[in-house]
């Protein structure tokens, strides 16, 4: 006896612990993962927006007695010896030939950060970091903050105005160069700007980004044809796979006969929904590309062959791949909104008169929408992240016009178009400078992000909006 | 109580022919079966116009499905299958020359669970008018008025009317589904368990409306409470088993059953 009752004292304890604990051990997973997501956004925030910021320019003079100005980036161990060595950007690729330098700390003597250091932003060549001189404009000659002055209003004329004007730069160790204005994209001399300058300075560099084509293989300069590519191929992709898939579903639960065949196809469209999308890019590249597309070539393009117009991926069959990508997914969500729908509703409606169509139309549909812009939710979330089918059907590294121009029929679905997942791994890998490339990583990832959050939101407040007018306030 | 069950499957069929009323809704030798199982068996009534006419019988008995194979909302389940004939004024409701929408239009039906439309209160009433035909503004709302002052709901929404139906309590929900039934002007209607959901005021308010309904048009209601059935109806069908056990008026059928098993079950006997 009372071996057992001192086993029950002693196990009750333990279980009353084990009560205590799991919500805990929930609450540490949802906490887990709410970590990791901040982190993650938190890493792309701060790598991704920092790099616009006017950085600090310094002016190092080495124990060798070299002098050299340039932006500290990050620090590393020495491989070799003890100490630490910095990574700095000096910009100057057509004087030096590089573009970076590392520098054991060791050497450094000093560090200075004069205030009238310049940074020219510049295509081609990239970044100037050194000294102005003068400017030189139709014989004429401006020095000191004069020069400055003059600069600031040229740089607000467009560049084939400022043909006619050079700048004579010095580099900190003495080399002068003469560049011709036409070339400078933007000037700045961040040791003299205030917090407020800087602020607007990196606005200025945000919006250049978002709003100005790449350059120098894509290791500078700005990202809009990849954010507009994006948003037109999600876009085109909605209003194929909407229709597609909210039809399918109306058959599948409302016209079908629920047999042994209805749960097999609604199986099969669920298990769609697991294919590797790599998949469905090469089906993309056989059947709509090489298939159709070479079949509309040799029937309506065939003066222009070999070469091809829809024989080659292009944003028709990009949107064509994902469309068929995403089908499961909207398949899956409307047929849930369906079943959702009371019997009670449909039955009233009936019972008042209302043919299947009418049943459908007025009552059934209207309360499915939101379930169906659900779908459209997950669809578009996905296909906007998407970058291996892509890769196969019609994205390209620089797409040299944009898909929508002034030219007739100025939606253009035959183009390659530029896509910021791609855009992105191509940044990453390819550039010939990676470490230019690296905060356009984090910047270009950022982005695309928000895209995919400004697009799922868009639907949200719509579907939110259906819900309202539906439910509460008609 | 067996004995008194062998015994009416052998008296003769209870036909009422009692009725010196016309019938609007006569049911001849109707069964009718799920799947092969069978609901309704060799059922013969008819119901008299302008009257209260009340199913009752124990849970199963058959008494909802058939008031749903008055309204053909059978239709929907193919496996259903039936026999015998169900005549609205004298027309098989399943003759192909019917029009079954026409038929949903003259046989109004309302349901246990009060099923307003998401939609407003206006909109509500104005569905089955809308699926008709296309009425100027004013004949339409006339005609809402008009159903919704018959379902005793007009003066409780005059004034949002154009405010969503779920926001209506359950009882007025109930009767915002009779009105919109009403609003398509139907000969009959059948009204399944309409109270059963409700609270007690709600439910002496919609017997009030099924009374005052009857000068109107013809009622049919299921109900499993047996006071209800007294209440309210003129003439009571007891179902047992998918079988027609007894018909009269009600009356007759509650204080002086003419069968056993009717008198077992209003009773409580049989539940």
């Amino acid at each position: 006896m009372t071996s057992v009752s001192a086993n029950s004292a002693s196990r009750h304890p333990r279980f009353s612990r084990v009560n205590d604990l799991w919500p805990w051990l929930c609450a540490a997973s949802v906490a887990l993962s709410l970590l990791m997501l901040g982190a993650l956004l938190t890493l792309l925030l701060v790598r991704g927006l920092g790099h616009f910021w006017p950085a600090t320019l310094e002016e190092i003079t080495l124990s060798s007695g070299e002098t050299f100005a340039g932006q500290a980036v990050r620090e590393v161990a020495l491989p070799q010896q003890d100490g630490d060595e910095r990574l700095y950007f000096t910009g100057n690729q057509d004087i030096d030939g590089v573009r970076w330098r590392w520098v054991a700390i060791d050497e450094i003597v000093e560090r200075a950060q004069p205030t009238d250091l310049i940074r020219l932003d510049r295509s081609p060549w990239g970044d100037f970091i050194g000294r102005l001189v003068a400017i030189e404009q139709h014989g004429q000659r401006w020095e000191g903050d004069a020069a400055w002055q003059q600069l600031a209003t040229l740089l607000k004329l467009p560049a084939n105005q400022r043909q006619e004007s050079q700048l004579l730069l010095t580099t900190v160790d003495g080399q002068i160069l003469r560049q011709p204005l036409a070339n400078v994209v933007s000037a700045q001399t961040p040791n003299a700007m205030a917090w407020w300058q800087k602020t607007f300075a990196w606005g200025d560099a945000v919006w250049r980004f978002l709003s100005e084509g790449p350059r120098a293989a894509n290791t500078d300069g700005g990202v809009w044809p990849a954010i507009f590519g994006t948003v037109l191929m999600v876009i085109l992709m909605s209003v194929i796979v909407t229709p597609f898939g909210v039809l399918a579903a109306i058959y599948l639960n409302e016209i079908a006969h629920q047999g042994r065949l209805t749960r097999l196809v609604r199986i099969g469209v669920r298990n769609l929904a697991g294919v590797p999308s790599i998949v469905y890019g090469v089906f993309g590249l056989g059947v709509f590309v090489y298939g159709v597309g070479g079949s509309l070539d040799e029937w309506f393009f065939s003066d222009t062959l070999p070469s091809p117009t829809f024989g080659t991926g292009g944003l028709l069959w990009a949107s064509l791949t994902l469309a068929l990508l995403t089908l499961p997914v909207v398949i899956v969500a409307t047929e849930e909104g369906l079943a959702r729908i009371p019997e009670a509703q449909r039955e009233g409606a009936v019972a008042l008169g209302a043919t299947r169509l009418e049943m459908l139309t007025r009552i059934v549909l209207p309360m499915a929408a939101p379930a169906m812009l659900t779908g459209v939710i997950l669809a578009v979330a996905r296909a906007a992240g998407e970058v291996a089918p892509l890769m196969l059907v019609g994205v390209a590294k620089l797409a040299p016009q944009m898909p929508i121009d002034g030219e007739f029929p100025y939606l253009h679905l035959e183009r390659k178009f530029m896509h910021l997942g791609y855009h992105l791994f191509d940044t990453a890998f390819h550039g010939e400078d990676v470490q230019a490339a690296i905060p356009l990583v984090y910047a270009t990832a950022l982005l695309l992000v928000l895209i995919v959050l400004v697009l799922n939101l868009t639907a949200i407040f719509l579907r939110h909006y259906l819900r309202r007018q539906r439910g509460n306030e008609c | 109580m067996l004995a008194s069950l062998h015994s009416s499957n052998t008296s003769q069929a209870p036909v009422a022919h009692f009725l010196s009323e016309h019938s609007c809704l006569s049911i001849d030798h109707f069964s009718l079966a799920y799947a092969g199982k069978e609901a309704l068996r060799d059922l013969t009534l008819s119901v008299p116009r302008h009257r209260v006419t009340a199913f009752i019988g124990p849970s199963g008995c058959g008494k909802s499905t058939l008031l749903r194979a008055i309204n053909r909302l059978h239709d929907l389940n193919e496996s259903v299958t039936h026999s015998g004939q169900v005549k609205l004024e004298g027309q098989d409701i399943h003759d192909p020359q019917m029009n079954v929408t026409e038929l949903r239009r003259r046989v109004g039906m309302v349901f246990q669970t009060p099923n307003p439309f998401p939609m407003s209160i206006y909109e509500n009433v104005a569905f089955g008018l809308r699926l008709q035909q296309r009425l100027p503004k004013r004949k339409r709302d006339d005609i809402i008025e008009w159903a919704l002052t018959s379902a005793a709901l007009w003066d409780e929404v005059k004034d949002r009317l154009h405010r969503s139906a779920w926001q209506l309590s359950g009882g007025q929900q109930q009767r915002l589904v009779i009105a919109r039934t009403l609003a398509v002007q139907p000969d009959v209607l059948l009204l399944d368990e309409p109270a059963s959901a409700l609270d007690p005021i709600s439910t002496l308010k919609i017997e009030e409306l099924i009374r005052n309904l009857k000068s109107e048009l013809t009622l049919v209601l299921v109900t499993h409470n047996m006071q209800q059935a007294a209440r309210v109806s003129d003439y009571t069908a007891f179902l047992h088993q998918g079988e027609l056990v007894e018909y009269g008026p009600t009356d007759q059928v509650f204080t002086n059953p003419r069968l056993q098993r009717t008198e077992n079950y209003i009773t409580g006997r049989i539940t």
